[in-house]
């Protein structure tokens, strides 16, 4: 924002294919954030090519980077970002409504994915009724709400303990199981080893990124 | 505008807001109220001013006159100009047919005046029969000065209420005489005057005796006029205002003084006051609606105020909606959408209470000054909408700046 530009990613270069799940690891001011925001549309790299699901993603405007994101991408956030005065269900129900879906079809939608992350019973609860982990789950829900082809999680479990942490893994990696391309930023090596490949960043260069085996987040494994 | 999920979303955020909806209502219901009472006050004031002048409107002009002040045709400033009979009747043969009541005025003041063993000192006028319509006296017993009492230079007195409450008692006056510098005086009438005590310390006498009395020759102190009724205002005024002129240009002539003289000669016109009255009216209708403009901008000011905060209180909620596929005219959209129905809801509900109270009060305030405060309609209106559209146009630069902000930096605000 300043008059001093600072490069905080200097030639990144990789690619995910669909279905994978990948995590982005590094320490503080690597550019894990930089990265997924550019990845998420939600920032603009100054030089490279990004391209999502085929489409070159470069000047958009503010109204196709919206349709883009509304269309590929699914955010989860480390602070949840729900919106404070609308209950479980209308947050979920508010990428459909940004798409035009009518009313009662966006209820029964989001309802649906209000009970894959098992939370139908608190549909009517605000997000202030909810704890931690629960209101995760209703942000996993809410990105999965429009359908999109990628979830980028941005340290999903940074503001969770550990056991919650493990219960938001186990159902993020179901969801990779159903076949959704997913990409977490995270600085904890037990996360990251709970996906299929992790790319490690310094100083906005990667310096490793390897495929390892998935550590199946299996709650009672910690108990 | 007219889409219902709109409607619902923009129900929601009012539902679940309760308390910014509550202050941005009542900031525009109270600059409403305010407005509305305002110029209802100053109408109010306007009717009272009006209804107050009215019951004393005269046409009365008087003339009298004081020492020059300019010097003219090699005669010094600060002569002392006096009027006569002869004054008078120019006047008054030059405009016979103009004028309805007329008199020429002796008069003395602090007058030693005793009845057996009270006495007090009073002004003294000696007048012509008209002179009791000039001075809207009303006569409470007896009778005024007639033309018989000037030819035969009679030593009668008509006396002041007060000054019948000072010297009898309430004993019987009528008949009875008065000591006045000396000379006996029969009592012959009382009268009262709406002017109150300072007018009824007061003793009238013919003009022929108070110039008989007093040695004063043919020497006049004033001269006092009305002129016929005219159909309305304007013509009144115009006719008054002509005689005025003229008159004072007349004397003026007759007396040496210079045309520029303003000192010399003074012709007071009372309809000119009253127009002085209509003019005071105007202006006082001018400042409420001065007030009441500034009220309005106050209004518009507050509104913004409170926009802005709204806007920066639900950047991170726009954020979130951005980050979720919302695009950037829907979200102003939303903010405006919201602010105009709670503003123009609230500025109806500020209007209606004001006019409520108007209704309810209005008739009760009748006192010398605001009588039947009330406020004209289509005003009202006018104003609320133009509080709506303010505010609207307020609130559409930080929400169109926060619907451009980046997504992440809106989520990054807290």
């Amino acid at each position: 924002m300043g008059k001093n530009s600072l490069h905080v990613l200097k030639g990144i270069n990789f690619s995910v294919s669909e279905g994978e799940m990948v995590s982005i690891m590094g320490s503080s001011g690597s550019g894990k954030s930089t990265l997924l925001n550019i990845l998420g549309i939600l920032d603009e790299a100054d030089e490279g090519t990004y391209t999502l699901d085929g489409t070159l993603i470069k000047d958009l405007n503010e109204k196709v980077a919206a349709r883009y994101r509304n269309k590929f991408l699914g955010f989860i956030f480390q602070s949840f970002n729900l919106i404070n005065y609308k209950s479980a269900l209308d947050n979920v129900a508010m990428p459909l409504y940004y798409q035009g879906v009518k009313r009662n079809i966006r209820t029964e939608k989001a309802m649906h994915y209000l009970e894959k992350v098992g939370l139908a019973d608190w549909a009517s609860h605000l997000p202030s009724e909810l704890s931690g982990g629960q209101k995760q789950r209703v942000a996993i829900a809410r990105a999965l709400a429009s359908d999109p082809k990628v979830l980028l999680a941005d340290e999903p479990t940074g503001a969770l303990d550990s056991k919650t942490s493990y219960e938001v893994m186990e159902l993020i990696q179901g969801i990779n199981d159903e076949g959704k391309t997913i990409l977490i930023v995270t600085h904890e090596d037990d996360i990251a080893h709970m996906t299929k490949r992790i790319v490690n960043l310094k100083d906005g260069i990667i310096i490793d990124d390897s495929k390892v085996n998935q550590v199946r987040a299996k709650t009672e494994a910690y108990v | 505008m007219f889409n219902i999920e709109r409607w619902q979303e923009i129900f929601e955020a009012i539902r679940k807001n309760k308390l910014r909806t509550f202050l941005t209502g009542l900031s525009v219901a109270s600059g409403i109220f305010i407005l509305v009472i305002l110029l209802a006050i100053g109408q109010g004031m306007s009717n009272g001013v009006e209804k107050e002048f009215e019951k004393d409107a005269t046409n009365r002009i008087s003339v009298w006159t004081n020492v020059t002040s300019v010097e003219y045709k090699g005669l010094n400033p600060g002569r002392f100009i006096e009027m006569d009979n002869r004054d008078y009747e120019m006047a008054v043969n030059k405009n016979s047919d103009k004028l309805e009541f007329k008199s020429g005025v002796y008069s003395r003041w602090g007058q030693l005046t005793t009845y057996k063993k009270e006495n007090g000192s009073y002004r003294v006028e000696g007048v012509r029969g008209d002179y009791q319509f000039l001075e809207n006296a009303t006569l409470v017993a007896g009778r005024f000065i007639n033309q018989s009492d000037l030819n035969t230079i009679e030593k009668v007195a008509i006396i002041g209420n007060q000054v019948y409450l000072d010297l009898f008692r309430d004993k019987i006056a009528l008949g009875e005489y008065v000591d006045i510098a000396g000379i006996k005086f029969k009592v012959v009438g009382i009268y009262s005057d709406p002017g109150g005590e300072r007018e009824e310390t007061r003793i009238f006498i013919p003009l022929t005796t108070a110039q008989r009395v007093y040695n004063a020759g043919d020497k006049l102190r004033s001269l006092a006029f009305t002129l016929e009724k005219q159909d309305n205002y304007e013509d009144a005024l115009a006719a008054s205002e002509a005689f005025s002129a003229e008159l004072e240009a007349d004397l003026k002539a007759k007396h040496t003084i210079a045309p520029t003289d303003e000192r010399a000669v003074n012709v007071n016109n009372t309809l000119e006051n009253t127009k002085k009255f209509y003019d005071l009216n105007n202006m006082i209708r001018w400042f409420f609606w001065g007030v009441g403009i500034c009220t309005i901008i106050a209004g518009v000011v507050g509104v913004s105020n409170i926009m802005l905060i709204i806007v920066k209180e639900r950047t991170k909620e726009i954020g979130i909606r951005k980050a979720i596929g919302a695009q950037p005219w829907s979200i102003i959209g939303m903010i405006l959408h919201e602010s105009i129905f709670v503003t123009a809801i609230a500025g109806f509900v500020g209007l209606i209470f004001s006019l409520f109270l108007l209704q309810i009060v209005g008739p009760f305030i009748e006192t010398d000054y605001i009588r039947n405060p009330s406020v004209d309609f289509s005003v009202a209106i006018t104003t609320v909408i133009i509080l709506v559209v303010a505010g609207a146009i307020a609130g559409f630069f930080p929400a169109y700046r926060a619907a451009n902000i980046k997504p992440i930096d809106a989520l990054r605000d807290e």
